[in-house]
């Protein structure tokens, strides 16, 4: 399977060739136009988001929510390896725990997908035939994007030749930093076309944009560019997926929602290890965007180590005792 | 008269209200005289509605005084100072009328009365400092606090010390961005008169200062309950009503100075900032920092 | 909400950590002593259950503990060392620390406030205010009055029920570290944490007489205020009741400072960091149940961004959790008393038969005790009394303005001067309007924030004074030449 470079990708127009839902369809009329309505977002107050973040952090989830929380995050669970050790071995063991993570316990949930590198998607599609289970990989010259577009892109059709039906881009944070953000915008509209039928999670990598008006700017460069998915970060820069980011992010797409009747999903990933940082982010899901989004078709948890503590707390609900770490698998 | 001696041409003594010297709106005057009882001269017996017109013209200044900068507002007030020293030997001769001082003693007054212009010209770019700062919080926010004028403020000036006493009085006002409805001593009311014609001379705007010459017993009262008061001296009220006008102010929650206990001290002593700070609010301002 | 399987369960606070007593009697020169006024109860509003009878200080009781506190300035407290004031204040600050459960939890039992906010604001900033307060016991000739000030002597202080504990250690703390002996009068709705206090004082051997808490109502409160060896009047609460303290105390030599209503602008102009503006608001009137002299109750919002800002308030005000005030998920407790709520139906009523638009959103309220729904009326105009009577409840009145000037105005358009808010992510612009504002905190994008180290109080009719601050200590001093 290869892929002819286009040259034309490599050529830029300041104008976008794919307008985003009204009422937007305006704003990508010329970089000075972008600038503008990215610009004339409503700042967010760092302090203020924070402090709020907090507060809902503070909610406190007893018993049978507890239950529904742990069982309701284990099925949003991205399990991911994304190491340069990976091998077929290695995914295919991962492949095993996403579909029964408690070996224990058959009532367990299975998680929602499995997250590889593009050229392990194969090995991830095989292993998971049959059983709903999603594969997802990381492409777009992932973690960094340093590519140009056109390896960008065959990077993306490569993974899909290859069995992801989703694809996690990162966006060029370069042209984000720089200003070019009808450049960032473009790259995402040309990522989503080569995506086809995969579904498309667009990688902010908040870590790197540092601030919060960036964060709201970049998720709504990646939902007006056609963006199944907004995602935090990468797992590889830290800060990764911090609660006031993911404030931020779920309310871009609640007001993206309003306004173009579209739902975006969001998937915050890296940093998050305990089930009462996953708790957390679902009441934050509760009280900024609703119900719509407890679900794993709008929400995911791009992680590895949290699977494991969801289990050990399960083990605690069902078993009344607290569990340790012999009783979860290794990954 | 005997020979070429010229026969002089007697002053008006009038109100200072607003920039101008009106006559009181009741037109009533009473006579003045010296510590001997000679007459002196008939001035403007201010009524309530005179008192009235002040605090409107106090309020209608007090937006462009208070927003001056502080620097402005010190040379505002030293330029107060420059003009009374070129009257000096009129104000002389009109405390030593009035107080019965010696010349020396009269003179020794009116500089201590000019001088204290210039100790408040150089407080007002100072007070920020001193009485503001930041305030350390426990949390992402810059905070700080700021002095600021209370607004207007209405001052019973001492019944004693005519000039010295009055400038101790409210040029500390004036120093700290309020304005000013000022009620002299009843019965010196000359140097009041005079030092309203050096304002109008001065760089002072109208409205900052209004001088009211006319009974405290009287005015007092109405000033007490003026809602549009914020602040009142009760320096100069007379002994036994003091008390009545501290109730009167409560109705509003002013501010009150209440008179010196013992009687009217020595308005040559330091006046240290005992007499800005109760006519400073203290405005503290949050934002947080953040990215 | 639609309904979802992710309801938050009942988390509440345990209420057995604190150990309320049948009765309580004053707490007068270091001993609890029975009151020779009439008992009353001391009710928890969320239940409308008898927590405890607390003794009502009569005229002679106040007598009995303003003479402790004089004995105590005179003989222990005035002449101690400044630093060993110093470490008894910081004595206190720990065991508060210690004890801080506890407190939040009898706190909110109390006075029906949700834990949360007793835990996380009231309870560590009380702690808070005595740390700060200890350090400057031994330092006070940098305060600014000179090299010598020196305390007023006893101390009578008059504190509300919306923030009981912390109240008291705004007025408690100041008063010792400059070296004054205290009478405290607390609310008589809630008197059990400064009940709870005094044991602090015994737990700390704080020397008798230095602290003296003598509870119950108004009358009480008067002779505190009028005793005539009290040199010193402090009171948070009305302000019509400031007025009459500013009356009574009038040609004494009594200093006084007082601490009274607001009704504070809460300006969002259009430029503002929305998502959190709308907390701000929330924070701003439903912090304490609204319960709060500064209270963000009238918000001014720019007319272009109105419905935006009122459709983000109400979906916010929607996830409002109203309830047991022990639970740690309730956002919004209960009305402090059946007086309290009557007002603050009575007020909502009224701007309901002006013409303002009364929303509140779909909730369920208890059945016993005493609860307002959050509340916010659209259409409200400056003439409105819900836009110039303090409600002192979950009631938020919205205005709109056109321009900065137009802001401006409206909020100064009050007898009040407590507190304001602006929301701008335009620097020069919010500085401008903190200028103009007359108002003694300006809260610039953010709203309801405390600090011991911060001055705070009124302008105009909203009181005079500072607590907070080394402005605070100066409420409590004299300088060597006054």
């Amino acid at each position: 399977m290869t892929h002819v470079l286009d040259p034309d990708a490599l050529s830029h127009d300041a104008r976008a060739l794919v307008a985003p839902l009204p009422p937007y369809d305006d704003v990508t009329r010329s970089d000075a136009a972008f600038r503008a309505f990215l610009h004339g977002l409503p700042g967010v107050d760092q302090v203020g988001a924070e402090a709020r973040a907090a507060q809902l952090g503070t909610r406190s989830i007893k018993t049978t929510s507890k239950a529904w929380a742990i069982d309701t995050a284990i099925s949003m669970v991205d399990l991911t390896t994304l190491e340069g050790a990976d091998t077929p071995g290695k995914v295919r063991s991962l492949a095993a725990k996403a579909k029964q993570p408690d070996p224990t316990d058959p009532t367990t949930p299975k998680v929602a997908a499995v997250c590889v590198y593009g050229d392990l998607a194969g090995v991830a599609r095989e292993a998971l035939q049959g059983t709903g289970i999603h594969v997802a990989a990381v492409a777009t010259a992932f973690p960094s994007g340093r590519a140009s577009k056109a390896v960008k892109l065959a990077d993306v059709r490569d993974a899909v030749d290859n069995g992801a039906d989703e694809i996690d881009m990162v966006i060029d944070r370069g042209a984000f930093l720089a200003g070019r953000y009808l450049d960032v915008y473009d790259e995402i509209v040309a990522v989503k076309e080569a995506c086809g039928d995969a579904h498309l999670k667009v990688i902010l990598e908040t870590g790197e944009l540092k601030t919060l008006d960036n964060v709201r700017r970049a998720s709504w460069i990646a939902m007006l560019a056609g963006g199944d998915f907004i995602k935090t970060s990468t797992g590889k820069i830290n800060p990764a997926a911090t609660l006031p980011v993911c404030l931020v992010m779920l309310e871009a797409v609640r007001d993206f929602r309003a306004a173009t009747g579209r739902q975006i999903g969001m998937k915050p990933a890296g940093g998050i290890r305990t089930t009462k940082d996953a708790i957390k982010h679902l009441v934050m899901i509760n009280e900024t965007v609703g119900p719509d989004w407890l679900d794993p078709d709008w929400f995911r948890f791009g992680a590895s180590s949290l699977l494991n503590d969801l289990l050990l707390q399960r083990q605690k609900l069902r078993t009344g005792h607290y569990s340790g770490p012999d009783y979860v698998t290794v990954d | 008269m005997i020979g070429n001696d010229r026969l002089a041409v007697r002053k008006t003594y009038k109100l200072y209200v607003n920039g101008a010297f009106p006559r009181s709106e009741s037109g009533r005057t009473y006579e003045v005289t010296d510590a001997k009882g000679h007459f002196l001269a008939n001035a403007a017996w201010a009524s309530r509605k005179d008192a009235r017109d002040a605090v409107v013209a106090a309020r209608g200044a007090f937006a462009k005084w208070s927003g001056a900068t502080a620097y402005n507002r010190g040379q505002v007030l030293y330029r107060v100072a420059e003009v009374m020293e070129g009257r000096h030997a009129q104000f002389c001769e009109e405390v030593a009328a009035g107080e019965g001082l010696s010349s020396s003693k009269a003179r020794a007054a009116v500089d201590a009365a000019i001088d204290r212009w210039v100790w408040y010209a150089g407080w007002t770019d100072k007070l920020g400092a001193v009485l503001g700062g930041s305030n350390p919080v426990a949390g992402p926010y810059f905070d700080f606090s700021l002095p600021e004028p209370t607004g207007v403020v209405a001052v019973l000036a001492p019944q004693q010390s005519s000039l010295l006493g009055l400038v101790s009085v409210f040029a500390p006002v004036l120093a700290t961005g309020n304005t000013a409805v000022v009620v002299s001593s009843k019965e010196r009311p000359l140097p009041a008169v005079t030092l309203g014609e050096v304002l109008a001379t001065s760089d002072v705007p109208g409205g900052v200062v209004n001088l009211l010459t006319g009974d405290a017993e009287e005015l007092g009262p109405w000033l007490a309950e003026h809602a549009d008061v914020d602040a009142i001296d009760l320096t100069g009220a007379p002994a036994g009503r003091a008390m009545e006008f501290e109730r009167e102010a409560a109705g509003t929650i002013k501010r009150v100075v209440r008179a010196p206990a013992g009687g009217e001290p020595d308005w040559a002593a330091d006046p240290g900032i005992t007499r800005m700070t109760p006519f400073l609010e203290t405005k503290t301002v949050w934002h947080p920092m953040g990215l | 909400m639609t309904s979802t399987p992710f309801e938050y369960a009942p988390a509440p606070e345990s209420r057995s950590i604190v150990d309320i007593a049948p009765s309580y009697g004053l707490f007068i020169d270091g001993e609890f002593v029975d009151g020779t006024g009439e008992a009353f109860k001391s009710v928890n509003p969320a239940t409308e259950e008898v927590l405890s009878e607390v003794a009502s200080g009569s005229e002679a009781d106040v007598d009995r503990a303003v003479r402790a506190a004089r004995r105590a300035f005179e003989k222990t407290w005035g002449p101690m060392r400044p630093a060993d004031r110093g470490k008894y204040l910081f004595r206190i600050a720990r065991l508060l620390q210690e004890r801080a459960r506890e407190f939040a939890v009898l706190e909110s039992l109390d006075n029906g406030k949700p834990i949360r906010e007793s835990r996380d604001v009231d309870v560590p900033l009380a702690a808070a205010h005595f740390f700060y307060y200890a350090g400057w016991a031994d330092k006070l000739e940098h305060v600014g009055l000179g090299t010598q000030p020196r305390p007023l002597g006893v101390a009578g202080q008059v504190i509300p029920w919306n923030f009981p504990l912390l109240m008291l250690a705004w007025k408690v703390a100041p008063a010792l570290a400059a070296g004054n002996t205290v009478v405290l009068k607390p609310a008589e709705t809630t008197p059990l944490s400064a009940l709870l206090f005094a044991e602090i004082c015994r737990q700390a051997d704080l020397p008798a007489g230095v602290v003296n808490i003598v509870t119950g109502a108004g009358d009480t409160g008067r002779a505190v205020v009028e005793h005539p060896d009290v040199d010193k009047v402090a009171f948070t609460g009305s302000t019509d009741v400031g007025r009459s303290i500013a009356r009574a105390v009038a040609g004494t030599r009594k200093k006084l400072t007082l601490e009274l209503g607001g009704k504070a602008a809460n300006i969002v102009c259009d430029d503002a960091p929305i998502d959190q503006a709308v907390e701000g608001i929330v924070q701003g009137i439903f912090f304490n149940q609204g319960h709060v002299c500064c209270a963000g109750s009238r918000l001014l919002v720019q007319e272009s961004i109105h419905d935006e800002v009122i459709a983000s308030l109400q979906r916010r005000i929607g996830t409002l959790r109203v309830g047991d005030p022990l639970d740690k998920n309730t956002d919004i407790g209960a009305i402090n008393s059946a007086e309290q709520l009557a007002r603050i139906r009575e007020l909502s009523d009224i701007g309901e038969a002006e013409g303002a638009q009364r929303w509140q959103p779909a909730c369920e309220l208890p059945a016993k005790g005493f609860w307002y729904p959050p509340t916010v009326f659209t259409d409200v105009s400056p003439a409105h009394r819900i836009a110039r009577d303090e409600i002192f409840g979950p009631v938020l009145s919205v205005l709109t303005f056109r321009t900065p000037d137009e802001a401006v105005a409206k909020a100064n358009n009050t007898t009040y001067g407590l507190s304001a808010g602006i929301w701008s992510e335009k620097g020069s612009r919010i500085l401008k309007i903190a200028d103009q504002l007359r108002a003694g905190v300006v809260w610039a994008n953010t709203f309801n924030k405390f600090d011991p180290t911060s001055p705070f109080g009124g302008y105009k009719q909203s009181g005079y004074g500072r607590e907070g601050g080394r402005h605070g200590l100066a409420a409590y001093l004299k300088g060597a030449d006054q």
